[in-house]
């Protein structure tokens, strides 16, 4: 990736920071949803564009740790730390636990195994109601105190909270495609049997990658149950997964800075081309055409590859 | 070149990312027109309900010409996709950005658990006409929301004593939709059925995307004396036309919840509905002057007949334009107009009188409805009106709410 289009996504994050003071606080906190939802699509491109796995189960780590949170910090309230570590760690596990399973499909498989995991824990979230609460979802989350001055119920404080979290994601998935080990699942994503043939452990390089983005999803799952205050069953259903899907291709798989565009695009679309307009999905859609049609790498690898 | 074009995709981002603070700044109304946000589901599996809630809204404030207390009103309709996340952020959006006085709508339960903390936190005065979940004005009330619709276990604890006190039927059999609104429905009903002597033999979940009813028909109990039933929508279709088929019609007669007869599926339903018996605190054929003009003008003006739905959100219209009156148009004052609101007292709405109970539920009629065909058409026959009805029944409200929410398991099903 060249390094003035990572600086160019890299200052528009930054001056939509210095920004934030200035805007109203309803934008300000569709700017916070992007920002969280830009982690959760991030960590599907490490399996999407990164190593070639479509999933469509991805939701299902997002929503454990989201439940793990709302759990923990409205039963037994946990602050945030217990609560952080908790849902990152579940939802590594589920996607440790869920791998085992997924990883040994290819193509067609992985996508309907994974669909049908995720289905797995969309039902445990629907019908486990002494643990989940059902459909009702579990509501009155608190904002987390981390004992700063400034109150994360404010929408700015917990704009920059989040926007943290998305710069740590991003670095630390930055150092890891282009360690060695990210390098390899590139390798893997263009053939996997010459990697095999070259010696990789190709099913220990695809499973470990699968539990790095449900670890990373976890992540962005803790942030949007501190950011709703509430999780139901809806933040597991396939849709959530599909919507991530998108996102990554919207923006361009196989990049970092293109799920993050992805995500805002997704985001701000949804919320103020609806206000405008019923037939909001309609232009959504055509959005989705447009971008497979001429820029099938995503709004971002067309950028980048005009410049070619 | 490069360099130039790097440049304008940055400033692309940055302008799409700084956009909204373009947008018109939120106004500070003190004279401006009153706004009423409203959420309903516009797309999805919900849209025909959603389009119901909104016409209600809209034909009410056609009556009074857009005028509450003197003021003029302005209706801003937001899509929450029945999804609660849409929901809380265009919540956010007529709260902070379109500053609206009063917040409505809502169909689905979570939904209305979702939006409560974020009504209170941010104060803001609003109505539930059709959010039914029991516990939000029980267990877990919320200060700054009035329900103007009604409670899922409201009609159906008269229901069951109606039932028990003027049928012969002892043992009856459920079969209904696997969440909450179905538990709560068959909660209400086997709480004063069992208190008044019958049983419930048998609960039968089906998954909310069951196509075929079938398999969960065949295991009903055939020693039962009755059947009651709770489905909503496209289900209630399917499911009525499958209990005359599969011959159950003919032997137990069918009990259910409101929605399983309601106007917004009626019309599409044939001879297998007649004869199925439901409650409601409305129906589409009361026989009182408000009903009349508010059903012939609903049916004038949208081409289809009124449904629970759209009465809901027409007796909710009306409910605040009474409250606004109240405070003289001076809605800017919250707490005012959020106990206004909760004052709210009318004679003579298109489902009978209406007040309200110090933790915001209605209390008001139900009705007992039989499907009959009239004049070529089918329609709820009210065949029994129990008067002011309250979300505890005959219960004890402090002892009610010490016992669990009615869920899967509860009460528990002694007979099974």
């Amino acid at each position: 990736m060249k390094r003035q289009h990572v600086l160019a996504v890299l200052g528009a994050v930054i001056a939509a920071a210095a920004a934030a003071p200035l805007l109203p606080s309803y934008p300000l906190t569709l700017l916070t949803q992007a920002v969280i939802i830009a982690i959760l699509a991030m960590s599907l491109d490490l399996l999407l564009g990164y190593t070639g796995l479509s999933s469509l189960g991805h939701a299902a780590y997002f929503g454990v740790s989201a439940y793990a949170v709302g759990i923990l910090a409205t039963e037994h309230q946990a602050g945030f730390v217990v609560c952080a570590v908790a849902g990152v760690a579940l939802a590594a596990l589920t996607a440790a636990l869920f791998g085992l399973l997924a990883i040994r499909a290819v193509g067609t498989y992985f996508l309907m195994i994974t669909l049908a995991l995720g289905m797995v824990v969309w039902g445990l979230a629907f019908r486990w109601v002494s643990m989940t609460k059902g459909d009702n979802g579990i509501a009155g989350i608190p904002r987390p105190e981390l004992g700063l001055p400034w109150s994360l119920w404010a929408p700015l404080p917990f704009f920059y909270f989040a926007l943290g979290g998305l710069l740590l994601a991003w670095a630390l998935l930055a150092v890891l495609v282009r360690s060695p080990f990210g390098l390899t699942l590139k390798g893997v994503r263009e053939s996997e049997t010459r990697m095999r043939a070259l010696g990789y452990n190709v099913w220990l390089h695809k499973y470990l990658a699968f539990v790095l983005a449900g670890t990373f999803a976890g992540f962005a799952g803790v942030f949007w149950a501190y950011y709703n205050g509430f999780v139901s069953p809806v933040d597991v259903q396939l849709v959530t997964s599909v919507e991530t899907l998108l996102m990554v291709a919207l923006g361009g798989p196989g990049t970092l800075a293109g799920p993050v565009l992805g995500a805002a695009v997704i985001v701000f679309l949804k919320n103020f081309v609806s206000v405008y307009t019923k037939r909001w999905l309609l232009i959504l859609g055509a959005v989705y055409i447009g971008v497979i049609l001429f820029a099938p790498k995503g709004i971002f690898g067309a950028l980048r590859g005009r410049q070619r | 070149m490069t360099k130039l074009r790097a440049r304008v995709a940055a400033l692309l981002t940055l302008a799409a990312l700084v956009l909204p603070a373009l947008l018109p700044p939120a106004t500070q109304a003190q004279s401006g027109p009153i706004k009423i946000g409203m959420l309903a589901p516009l797309t999805g599996p919900f849209a025909q309900i959603g389009k119901d809630m909104v016409s209600g809204t809209e034909l009410y404030l056609d009556e009074i010409g857009r005028q509450m207390g003197g003021r003029k009103v302005e209706l801003i309709v937001e899509d929450d996709e029945g999804n609660p996340a849409t929901a809380l952020n265009k919540s956010r959006k007529l709260v902070e950005q379109d500053r609206v006085a009063v917040l409505t709508g809502g169909l689905l339960a979570n939904v209305g658990y979702a939006l409560q903390p974020y009504i209170d936190g941010q104060r803001v005065p609003a109505t539930y006409p059709v959010m039914a979940a029991d516990d939000i004005t029980q267990r877990k009330p919320a200060k700054y929301i009035v329900r103007t619709g009604w409670a899922t276990s409201q009609p159906m604890h008269p229901f069951a004593e109606w039932v028990a006190k003027n049928t012969r039927h002892r043992k009856i059999a459920f079969i209904g939709m696997d969440y909450a609104f179905g538990y709560e429905t068959l909660g209400g009903f086997q709480a004063v059925f069992e208190k008044e002597g019958g049983q419930i033999v048998q609960k039968i979940w089906t998954p909310l995307n069951t196509n075929d009813f079938a398999p969960f028909l065949a295991q009903v109990k055939r020693d039962a004396d009755a059947v009651l039933a709770l489905f909503v929508g496209r289900l209630a279709l399917q499911f009525m036309k499958q209990y005359e088929e599969s011959g159950l019609k003919g032997k137990l007669p069918l009990y259910g919840g409101g929605t399983l007869t309601d106007e917004s599926v009626l019309p599409n339903m044939g001879n297998e509905a007649i004869g199925a018996i439901t409650a409601l605190h409305y129906s589409q054929a009361l026989d009182n002057p408000a009903n009349q003009k508010f059903s012939k003008a609903f049916e004038a003006k949208f081409g289809k007949i009124s449904s629970y739905y759209s009465e809901a959100c027409y007796t909710n219209a009306r409910w605040i334009a009474e409250a606004v009156k109240a405070v003289n148009g001076k809605v800017e004052d919250k707490d005012a107009f959020l106990a206004a609101l909760k004052k709210v007292e009318i004679k003579d709405t298109a489902r009978g009188p209406l007040s309200i109970d110090k933790w915001g539920n209605p209390v008001q009629n139900i009705y007992v409805r039989k499907v009959e065909r009239v004049g070529g058409k089918l329609q709820n026959t009210v065949i029994a009106t129990i008067p002011a009805v309250s979300q505890f029944w005959k219960f004890n409200p402090d002892e009610y709410m010490k016992l669990p929410l009615y869920s899967r398991d509860y009460p528990p099903c002694k007979a099974c």
